[in-house]
């Protein structure tokens, strides 16, 4: 028995193969890495509109009198700050503060938040949830119940707007609104993850290839392109965004991340807060950092980094950034050094290679 | 894109094109294809020694880096410099003008165990 056929699919599957894209193993799945090419991909949702297929990640829903409660007792953010339709960039923390997810949470009604998380974290994130719940709330896990097309770039909310009675203009970034795309039932959320405008919208498995195909046809004429997870990982780490495995792991914590922000200290208990606590009362010792490579080279994922003649830290994420036409990464550093400026060497198969620390994100899109 | 049929092969997708007691070096189209849009190409300096068999260098696409094998032993002539500025040539032109290394053969016959370009095409499924 071959791996591959243990591999799972999305309800887009038929649609890639038919396309020609090139297939990968992502986390146990059988996804596109690119269509045509990585880098017209990118430029594609840079410069007009590009559609990914994300529907491996995972969907899991609270419901119930206590579902707010619940929410802010397993996640860093603050849920009882978000108003119905309103969305919001989260994490689920282990007791020692390491994460367990990073998750974007939605509210669809007071008793009611909606989640979405990472494909390969889906079971673990669940369970994690499941077994916090001392709450009047229900917890259930919807993956299956959903497929996710994002349709990303500047020209996403007109390629969008041709298939859908809801105006996109009134939805603002980070809010989401329930209505209708190409006439089926669909969550419409102005949320992404390419640094670029754009939307992700929820829908039922079977109705995607059909609104997959509507959108590729709504966008030709701004030269839509389907796009897989290589463009999707140039554009994240462009605009900085952080990939689980990478950035955060089980043992980074929000601070050391660059990631305070999603944690709001001022409401009650939640898990992981008393060790967020102690390391905010001592202080972190590395933290995360951008950095350009000055020399020829590319410093990748997991390469080592160095300080006068050191090992000082790693790279997490690293590769061309195309739009910038530069070689870019993200590493952790020793909290002191972890500031733009400071020379570093990327430790490239035995050889360092001269790379400086930046301020990010590398790419942020003019506001229009 | 063609497989010249002058070139010999092997199964880690580089070809060689010996002429005399030089050999070009390069990647075939297959193995472009492969990596995808190629972003950054380390090979030796010139003079550098190579040992059939053993790393050349590597080619690197947006998402991977790929070590290139050195089908033949010898000495480093030159060095294609066209791709340190400009990678995505191997794309464009992997059997011709994207070259990556000339050779001046330590041991030519090495060249005879190296696979037609019938072979290479069965090899590929092409």
């Amino acid at each position: 028995m071959s791996a591959s056929t243990d591999l799972k699919r999305t309800p887009l599957f038929d649609v890639h193969t038919a396309s020609k894209a090139k297939m990968v193993d992502f986390g146990g799945w059988n996804m596109p890495v690119q269509y045509s090419s990585v880098l017209e991909e990118h430029k594609a949702v840079r410069n007009a509109v590009g559609l990914f297929d994300v529907s491996h990640m995972g969907e899991i829903e609270i419901h119930g009198p206590e579902a707010q409660q619940l929410v802010d007792y397993v996640s860093t953010n603050k849920a009882a700050k978000l108003k119905v339709g309103q969305a919001h960039y989260s994490a689920l923390l282990y007791e020692h503060g390491g994460f367990v997810d990073d998750i974007l949470v939605h509210k669809v009604s007071d008793t009611h938040f909606f989640l979405c998380v990472n494909a390969s974290n889906q079971e673990k994130d669940f369970e994690h949830i499941r077994s916090s719940n001392r709450f009047d709330a229900i917890v259930e896990f919807s993956s299956e119940r959903y497929a996710q097309i994002a349709v990303q770039g500047p020209k996403a909310a007109e390629t969008l707007q041709k298939l859908t009675g809801t105006r996109l203009g009134d939805i603002r970034y980070y809010w989401f609104a329930d209505g209708e795309v190409a006439g089926v039932p669909a969550r419409i959320a102005h949320t992404g993850y390419t640094g670029e405008d754009g939307f992700e919208i929820y829908v039922a498995p079977e109705a995607a290839q059909g609104i997959w195909n509507k959108l590729l046809a709504a966008g030709e004429e701004f030269g839509i392109k389907p796009c897989g997870l290589g463009a999707r990982n140039t554009l994240r780490l462009e605009a900085k965004m952080a990939l689980y495995g990478h950035e955060i792991t089980a043992s980074t914590n929000p601070y050391e991340a660059d990631l305070a922000w999603i944690v709001k200290m001022d409401k009650g208990d939640f898990v992981g807060r008393a060790a967020l606590e102690k390391v905010l009362h001592q202080g972190v010792t590395r933290k995360l950092v951008g950095f350009e490579m000055k020399d020829r080279g590319i410093g990748r994922d997991g390469y080592e980094v160095w300080m006068h003649g050191e090992p000082a830290g790693w790279v997490t994420s690293g590769g061309p950034a195309p739009t910038l036409g530069t070689n870019i990464g993200l590493c952790y550093l020793p909290v002191g050094k972890a500031v733009p400026g400071v020379p570093i060497q990327i430790l490239i198969r035995n050889v360092p290679v001269d790379a400086v620390t930046v301020p990010t994100p590398f790419y942020k899109r003019a506001k229009s | 894109m063609s497989y010249p049929e002058s070139y010999k092969y092997t199964k880690e997708h580089e070809w060689v094109h010996a002429e005399g007691d030089t050999g070009t070096v390069g990647i075939t189209d297959h193995a472009q294809h492969e990596l995808g849009d190629i972003v950054f190409v380390d090979l030796p300096k010139v003079g550098s020694q190579l040992t059939k068999g053993e790393t050349l260098g590597s080619v690197e696409s947006v998402k991977a880096v790929s070590d290139i094998y050195s089908p033949v032993s010898g000495e480093v002539t030159a060095v294609n410099e066209l791709l340190a500025t400009s990678p995505e040539k191997l794309n464009e032109d992997p059997h011709g003008a994207a070259w990556l290394v000339k050779v001046k053969l330590s041991s030519p016959e090495e060249i005879n165990n190296l696979l037609p370009v019938g072979d290479y095409q069965t090899y590929i499924g092409a």
